[in-house]
């Protein structure tokens, strides 16, 4: 009597695991083919499946009410003698795929049954959708012909590296990190012609002589043209990288020539870094954050900062784009109060704080790293006013000399990602605040206007927000509401 | 001035057009919804239809033929659903509860004409004479076809929702044209040939259908549009799809349309035998909704119960077609308990060798997929094949280091 195990299957395209609701049969009973042995529950549907051998059942192999993954085993069936339809057959031919009748029985026999991978010829089609390709690749024979010397496949390991029904790819072959390269260089030199035909990279003549000129392997330059095609500005940008590359390279692999060891400089954590890593942590992974983004016409914000700098009364103060990002942002949490609070968990249940000040933070890059002072009372600033608290706030912290109290209970913060030409990122939010605000860059691009693209100066806002406080209706109030003036400064009028 | 300049105003629709008009709309959008049936569930037959005549040229033994295709087919969409169960099968399309309409429109076509399934025409596959095991080579995942279609007139399964049913009509023009230009010549055009076209009411509502109507109407193809409605697109029921009963919308192409009970496999026969007369003798296209219900799943990935009440799948079953068919030939004594047991035993091994022919067969290798480019020898293909020959031949799994494989596995 020979032990056939049943694997379970993919019922329904794609799945990768199902849950056993309950078991028809139990060890001893007798199954003839098709008989329901049990019923699963999968992403999909809820299935019956057949016995797919008639004989006695051995054992269950998994238990109900558990997900298990496509392709383990659930029931083992053992052949009755008398039996002489449908089922042999199957085995038959299914253990003539994958080697002798008594490697498999054996195989079979071991307490755990891992050894029946699926066969491609015949075996059961489990896990036929997701699972991925082997990723291994199977050794070359070295080409008698070839020009570089390939090292023999080692013997000992060539068994495990062959791909073949009884072998599984997946299996835990510990395989040497260099044998891959070696494969892996010995198909590319196969001196054939349809390989140099089909190897050749597709280029105009003119580009081939100014790559030969430039000794440049047309190879190595990445193709953006039609089919692959290295075209001339693809030779051109690559010729750029490489003589930054060249320039940048002494200096940047200095350390690494005078000591091999030097080649990770370790940095020990402390200070600001320290405490960055450590708020950053706690806000992202204690406050959901939702980001939102917003491209935002700031034509007249440039052409407002441009008249303030002319104005008498501003004569002295830097006027920058984040001035009026500033006066937006304290409108609008006026406008939209929630944004300008603080989730506290209290003994007694969590409460939200909104503040009825604005202690408005403004993230700085300092010698001693990431800092985020505050302007305090901020929404009782007038725009001078405000003007001259962002340059003393900026001009300090460059010193390096910001206080712990102008980095205390900020309410809202600001980061100005933007003044190194980056167009927007997700922030992540000050810890003890609820809202942040990234300010992109503001650069010109085409715009439509009335159905014309027209040249304006544009940016992109983007906002992260404690989802805990702040819902998507909301946050998108307040960003909308920053945005509007940005668009329209002169509605801080109102 | 004094020049009229052309309006493109109308003037207004007269009231008694208008009421006209606001009374057919009515009328329209309720449709007709007449239904073709001769055998009424408990199996009786309607002798004074107007297409009885088609059914009493059958003598008793193609009745049998016919209840045998239907529990055959039945039979073995069970085991090819159990296969996909155990894993053997990647999906299976059931049939169940569409014999009727699928052995009664098959066995009403003549070995000339063409046929183009979707997925589903299991059943006309057996009246067309195709392997039934090579039907599980596509649901395997080992061909894109499995049989050569014109060994039996019976095209390649379309995956692709409707794309069959414009080559279907541009097949019934290609049998047009080959007709007209044996006559210019004055050589015999042979037996004329028709067009089936096999789709679903969920398929109704794409595009491909509409063209193909337009197109079939414009130029009297002959096609035969054969539309199981079977009740539902997967999960969205048949009145979602069409607000009037489906056929009726031939009727705004300028062709016949007709509704017949898809479960009823003689009024199937009768109908679609007339349409394909029709169709062959210059009259044009018909489109035929066989009116049945799907008792399955939409595929073995899908799970009915999510959308549909077991009142519904009750009240179906009550109408099954193979039951209704047997109960015909019981009460009009054509068959007796031997037939229908020696029915039952060629099923069962119809399904087993079903079984063993999935079992046996194997994976096609890439080299195949050379002979498939061209229908004649090609210089480049050669090429190709000999390169991939060679690429192939330089692997390093020997014989020796297979050897070694197993020696290793028996040592374990």
């Amino acid at each position: 009597m020979t032990k056939q195990i049943f694997t379970l299957p993919d019922v329904g395209e794609g799945l990768t695991e199902a849950e056993i609701v309950a078991w028809k049969v139990k060890p001893g009973d007798t199954v003839a083919i098709n008989d329901i042995i049990c019923e699963i529950e999968t992403a999909k549907s809820l299935v019956e499946l057949p016995s797919p051998y008639a004989g006695t059942v051995l054992d269950l192999l998994a238990p109900e009410h558990q997900t298990i993954e496509v392709g383990s085993p659930i029931i083992a069936i053992g052949e009755g003698a008398d039996d002489g339809v449908g089922a042999p057959s199957g085995a038959a031919s299914s253990a003539s795929v994958v080697g002798s009748p008594s490697a498999l029985g054996e195989s079979l026999d071991s307490p755990v049954p891992v050894m029946h991978e699926p066969g491609i010829e015949s075996g059961p089609l489990v896990g036929s959708g997701p699972k991925a390709d082997a990723a291994k690749r199977r050794p070359r024979r070295a080409a008698p012909s070839s020009a570089r010397q390939v090292p023999p496949p080692v013997p000992a390991r060539e068994p495990e590296a062959v791909w073949s029904p009884l072998n599984k790819p997946e299996a835990p072959a510990a395989v040497a990190p260099t044998q891959p390269a070696a494969e892996v260089t010995a198909p590319a030199q196969a001196p054939n012609a349809v390989v140099g035909l089909l190897s050749r990279v597709l280029a105009k003549p003119p580009v081939r002589r100014i790559a030969k000129e430039l000794g440049i392997n047309l190879e190595d330059v990445p193709a953006t043209g039609a089919r692959g095609e290295v075209t001339r500005a693809d030779l051109e940008s690559y010729q750029a990288q490489r003589e930054r590359e060249q320039d940048a390279a002494p200096t940047f692999w200095e350390p690494a020539k005078k000591a091999q060891q030097q080649r990770v400089e370790v940095i020990p954590v402390r200070g600001v870094r320290k405490a960055t890593a450590k708020a950053m942590v706690d806000s992202a992974f204690s406050a959901p954050h939702v980001s939102i983004f917003v491209d935002v016409d700031a034509s007249r914000t440039m052409e407002f900062v441009q008249r303030l700098k002319k104005s008498r009364d501003f004569e002295g103060i830097k006027v920058s784009p984040l001035l009026i990002l500033a006066k937006a942002v304290i409108w609008a949490a006026a406008r939209n109060p929630s944004v300008n609070s603080q989730w506290v968990s209290a003994p007694g249940g969590d409460e939200i704080h909104v503040k009825h000040f604005m202690n408005l933070g403004i993230a700085a890059a300092t010698p001693r790293g990431l800092l985020v002072p505050n302007i305090k009372d901020a929404q009782d600033l007038s725009l001078k006013e405000l003007a001259i608290a962002l340059n003393e706030l900026a001009t300090t912290a460059r010193a390096g000399k910001t206080k712990p109290a102008d980095m205390q209970d900020g309410t809202l913060t600001i980061t100005n990602i933007g003044a190194l030409g980056i167009d927007i990122g997700t922030p992540i939010i000050n810890p003890g605040e609820v809202a942040i605000v990234a300010f992109g860059t503001i650069k010109q691009k085409p715009w439509v206007v009335s159905g014309e693209v027209i040249p304006r100066w544009i940016t992109t806002l983007g906002g992260s927000f404690d989802h805990r406080v702040v819902d998507g209706d909301l946050s998108a109030r307040f960003m909308a509401d920053v945005a509007a003036i940005m668009e329209e400064p002169a509605l801080l009028l109102d | 001035m004094g020049v009229e300049l052309p309006t493109t105003e109308f003037s207004d629709i007269p009231d008694e057009l208008w009421l006209e008009l606001e009374a057919h709309a009515h009328e329209a959008a309720e449709g007709h919804s007449a239904v073709v049936r001769l055998l009424d569930e408990k199996g009786g037959f309607a002798a004074g239809s107007k297409l009885a005549d088609a059914v009493r040229a059958l003598n008793p033994e193609d009745l049998r033929a016919m209840y045998r295709d239907m529990a055959m087919i039945r039979r073995f969409d069970i085991e090819a659903t159990a296969l996909q169960r155990q894993g053997q099968l990647s999906l299976w399309v059931p049939l169940r509860g569409q014999e009727a309409a699928q052995i009664g429109s098959g066995r009403a076509t003549q070995p000339q004409d063409y046929l183009f399934p979707t997925y589903r025409e299991h059943g006309v596959a057996l009246t067309r004479g195709v392997e039934l095991g090579e039907l599980l080579r596509l649901f395997r995942g080992l061909s894109n076809g499995g049989w050569d279609p014109r060994e039996t007139g019976f095209h390649l399964y379309t995956l692709v929702l409707a794309a069959q049913v414009p080559h279907a009509v541009g097949y019934a023009m290609g049998i047009q044209r080959d007709a007209a230009r044996a006559e210019a010549r004055g050589e015999d055009p042979g037996d004329p040939g028709a067009v089936v076209a096999y789709f679903g009411d969920g398929a109704s509502s794409e595009g491909d259908v509409h063209e193909s109507m337009v197109f079939a109407a414009s130029f009297k193809a002959p096609v035969v549009f054969f539309c199981q409605n079977n009740q539902w697109a997967i999960s969205v029921p048949a009145e979602v799809q069409s607000r009037i009963p489906l056929f009726n919308r031939a009727k705004g192409y300028g062709f016949p349309g007709v509704r017949v009970d898809g479960n009823d496999v003689l009024a199937v026969y009768a109908v679609t035998q007339w349409a394909l007369a029709r169709a062959r003798a210059g009259k044009g296209p018909v489109l035929i909704e066989a009116y049945t219900y799907r008792q399955g799943a939409h595929t073995t990935a899908d799970d009915p119960t999510k959308y549909r009440l077991s009142d519904e799948e009750r009240m179906w079953l009550e109408r099954d077609p193979v039951s209704r068919f047997e109960a015909y030939l019981r009460a009009e004594g054509i068959a007796d308990d031997a037939f229908f047991a020696d029915v039952a035993a060629a099923g069962d091994a119809l399904a087993a060798k079903a079984r063993a022919d999935i079992l046996s067969f194997e994976a096609p290798s890439l080299e195949d997929a050379f002979a498939n480019v061209y229908a004649e020898p090609h210089p480049l293909v050669a090429e190709e094949l000999a390169w991939h020959r060679e690429y192939e031949a330089g692997f390093a799994d020997t014989e020796s280091a297979v050897d070694a494989d197993r020696a290793q596995e028996g040592g374990r």
